[in-house]
C-alpha cells in the first residue's frame, strides 16, 4: 500500500507546484505580437542586385515570348500527320512550346513580385457587417409595406395556397430522383445471368458458336453467350456472363461427385469474373492449369473446381455446367448455380 | 494490225478472244498466285539431317524418338510450329533450369532449325510454319488484330505488348522484339504457360490482324514517352512523385521571401 501511495502524493505535491508556476507566468490576456519586423532584400539594398532582379524577370518574359513564337512556329510547320512519329514530334514541340509560353508569364510575375515590389506585409482591420441603423429601418420598413400590401395576413386562404404549391414543387425533382435509386434496388438481377439451358457458349468477341471438338488440349477460349448482343443492356449482361473455357487432359481434371457431368471431356468452362473484387480472371498458365486474377493475384485451379489456392478471393469461382449438343455445339446445362463475381450483404438470400 | 482488225467480225473471233482470255488469265495466276507451300518442301535429307541434330543436342531431356521423359513432354505430333517458335527464339536447348525457359540467342542457323523441324513434324502430324502471306502485318486489320488482343491476350502481355508478371516467376514476355512468324507460332503451339490459341479459337485471319496490331505498337506512342507501357503503376509513380513534386516545389518558391 505505502509503495504505492509514496508516488500518488509525490506526484501531486510535483503537479500542484506546477501548476501554481504556470498561473503565475500566464497574462491576463495575450497581446497581439504583431508583424515580424520588416527585412530589406538585396534589390532593396544593391543597386546591382535591383538591376539583376529586373533583367531575370526579362529573360523569364522573354521565354515567354520564344515559346509562343515556337508554338506558332510548330503549330505551322509541324503538322500531326498520318504518322505515329509525326503525331508524337508535333504533340511535343506544341506541348513544349506552350508550357514555356504560360510558365514564363507565370514565373517572371511571380519573381517581379517577389523581388523587386514593395514587400511590406500590411493589415487592414475587417470593416463591421451590421449595417447601419437607418439602413436597416429602411429595409424593414420596406418588407413590412410588402406583406401588408400583399395581404397575406388578412387572405387565409390565399396563404394556404402559396403555402401548398411552394411545398409540393420539390416533389417534382424529388420523386424521379428517388424512383431511380429505386430500380437498382433489385439485388436479384445479380443472382442471373444470360446463361440458360441450351444456349450455345460463342467466341467472345465474335460471337461465333464454339464445337467441342475445336477447343483442343491447352487451349484457352473467352466465351459470351451466343447471340448476346440482341440482350437487352447486353454490356451489362455480358459483365455478368463472361466465362473462361479450357481443356486440358481428362486425367487431370478432379471433379467431385456432385458435379459430375458439368465438363465435357475436359472441357471446363468457369465464370471470368474474380470473386474478390469482381476484375475479369483471365491470365491462364496452361501447364499448371492455374488462372491467375491480375489485380491481387488470386490465383484459381482449374483442374480442381477452380478452388483458390493463392490470394484474397475466398470462393472458388462459379462453374458453369456444359455438354454439348447434337449438331457438336458446346452449350450450357443451366444458368450458374450461385451468384456470379464478388460477395455482396443479399448474396445468400 | 490491220489485217487482224479486218477480220474482228469473222465467225471464230469470240472463240479465238475467248482462247487469248484464258490463256492470259492463267498464265497471270500461275505468275501472282501465292504458293501454298511457304518454304520448299522438306526433303529426306533434311529430315535425316533433322534426325542427326535432334539426337545430339535434344535427346537427353526428350528421348532418342521424341517421346519423352523424366517428366519432359513428347515432340511427336507438335508440328514445325512448335520447332520452329522454340528453337529459333533460343528458349530450347533449355540450358538453364528455371520457373520458364528465357529467349536467348538461337543455338542454331535457319537450315538447322528448319532441318529440326522436319524431322519433328515427320514424326506426326501437326501445325505448320506458317507461310511469309500468313504472317505478313501488311495484309491483317490492326483495328481487329487490337480487338482479339485485348480479348485474348491483353491480361498477360498487356494491353500493348508490353508482356507482363505471372505466378511463381513465369511471366508474359515483351512482344516488341518478337517476329510476325515467331508471334504467329506462339499462338498456333501455346508454348510454356501460354495457352494454345487453335485455328478454331484464332483463325488464321485473325491471327494476322494480331500480328498488324502489334506491328503498328512498334511505331511508339503519339502522346510521347511511352514510360513502359506497363500501365497505371509507371504512369501513377510519374505523375505523383514528379507531377505533384514540381507543384509543391513551384508552391514553395512562390510562398518564399526573397532573401
Amino acid at each position: 500500500m505505502s509503495h504505492e501511495q509514496t508516488p500518488q502524493i509525490h506526484g501531486a505535491t510535483a503537479g500542484g507546484q506546477d501548476l501554481d508556476r504556470a498561473d503565475a507566468a500566464l497574462p491576463a490576456r495575450f497581446e497581439d505580437p504583431g508583424l515580424p519586423e520588416h527585412r530589406l532584400r538585396q534589390a532593396d539594398i544593391d543597386p546591382a542586385a535591383d538591376k539583376r532582379a529586373e533583367r531575370q524577370v526579362v529573360a523569364m518574359f522573354a521565354l515567354s515570348v520564344i515559346g509562343t513564337v515556337g508554338f506558332l512556329i510548330a503549330y505551322f510547320a509541324l503538322p500531326p500527320g498520318e504518322t505515329v512519329a509525326s503525331m508524337r514530334l508535333s504533340n511535343i514541340a506544341l506541348g513544349l512550346s506552350l508550357f514555356l509560353a504560360m510558365f514564363g508569364i507565370g514565373a517572371a510575375a511571380v519573381h517581379w513580385a517577389k523581388t523587386l515590389m514593395s514587400d511590406h506585409e500590411r493589415q487592414e482591420a475587417r470593416h463591421p457587417q451590421r449595417s447601419d441603423a437607418a439602413t436597416r429601418e429602411a429595409a424593414l420598413a420596406t418588407l413590412r409595406e410588402g406583406a401588408e400590401d400583399s395581404g397575406i395576413g388578412r387572405r387565409g386562404v390565399l396563404k394556404g395556397a402559396v403555402v401548398s404549391a411552394v411545398a409540393l414543387a420539390p416533389l417534382t425533382v424529388a420523386v424521379p430522383l428517388i424512383g431511380e435509386v429505386g430500380g437498382d434496388w433489385n439485388v436479384s438481377k445479380f443472382r442471373h445471368t444470360l446463361w440458360e439451358r441450351g444456349k450455345r457458349l460463342a467466341r467472345d468477341p465474335s460471337g461465333e458458336p464454339i464445337r467441342a471438338a475445336d477447343v483442343t488440349i491447352g487451349s484457352v477460349f473467352h466465351v459470351i453467350p451466343e447471340n448476346l448482343r440482341e440482350a437487352d443492356h447486353w454490356i451489362e449482361e455480358k459483365a455478368k456472363a463472361v466465362v473462361l473455357m479450357v481443356r486440358m487432359d481428362p486425367r487431370d481434371l478432379k471433379e467431385p461427385t456432385e458435379r459430375a457431368g458439368w465438363s465435357y471431356d475436359g472441357i471446363v468452362a468457369y465464370s471470368k469474373i474474380c470473386t474478390h473484387v469482381g476484375c475479369p480472371v483471365a491470365l491462364y498458365e496452361q501447364q499448371t492449369h492455374h488462372l491467375l486474377c491480375p489485380c491481387h493475384q488470386s490465383t484459381f485451379d482449374m483442374s480442381d473446381g477452380a478452388k483458390v489456392v493463392f490470394g484474397p478471393a475466398s470462393r472458388p469461382l462459379p462453374q458453369l455446367p456444359i455438354t454439348v449438343d447434337d449438331e457438336g455445339y458446346l452449350i450450357a446445362q443451366d444458368d450458374f448455380d450461385e451468384p456470379i463475381g464478388p460477395s455482396y450483404w443479399e448474396r445468400l438470400r | 494490225m490491220k489485217a487482224i482488225a479486218a477480220r474482228r467480225h469473222h465467225r471464230f473471233a469470240p472463240v479465238v478472244l475467248l482462247a487469248l482470255a484464258l490463256v492470259l488469265t492463267g498464265g497471270l495466276y500461275a505468275a501472282l498466285a501465292p504458293s501454298a507451300e511457304g518454304a520448299a518442301a522438306p526433303t529426306t535429307d533434311d529430315v535425316e539431317a533433322g534426325r542427326a541434330l535432334f539426337v545430339a543436342n535434344c535427346a537427353t531431356c526428350h528421348g532418342v524418338n521424341a517421346e519423352g521423359r523424366d517428366g519432359n513432354p513428347t515432340l511427336i505430333g507438335v508440328g514445325a510450329a512448335s520447332v520452329d517458335f522454340q528453337v529459333s527464339t533460343g528458349r530450347m536447348p533449355m540450358q538453364l533450369e528455371g520457373p520458364q525457359a528465357a529467349a536467348k540467342p538461337p543455338q542454331f542457323d535457319r537450315e538447322e532449325i528448319d532441318q529440326l523441324a522436319a524431322y519433328v513434324a515427320s514424326l506426326g502430324p501437326g501445325p505448320a510454319v506458317p507461310s511469309a502471306e500468313q504472317v505478313d502485318p501488311a495484309l491483317g486489320d490492326p483495328a481487329n488484330g487490337g480487338a482479339i488482343f485485348r480479348t485474348n491476350c491483353a491480361m498477360c502481355h498487356g494491353a500493348i505488348g508490353a508482356g507482363g508478371a505471372l505466378s511463381e516467376g513465369k511471366y508474359a514476355p515483351a512482344l516488341a522484339q518478337s517476329t510476325p512468324t515467331e508471334i504467329y507460332t506462339a499462338m498456333l503451339t501455346g508454348p510454356q504457360s501460354m495457352p494454345v490459341f487453335n485455328d478454331a479459337n484464332i483463325t488464321p485471319e485473325e491471327k494476322r490482324d494480331v500480328i498488324a496490331y502489334l506491328e503498328e505498337q512498334k511505331n511508339g506512342s503519339p502522346g510521347g514517352t511511352s514510360l513502359g507501357s506497363i500501365g497505371p503503376v509507371g504512369e501513377g509513380i510519374w505523375i505523383w512523385v514528379v507531377g505533384m513534386g514540381l507543384l509543391i516545389a513551384s508552391a514553395v518558391w512562390i510562398g518564399a521571401k526573397s532573401s
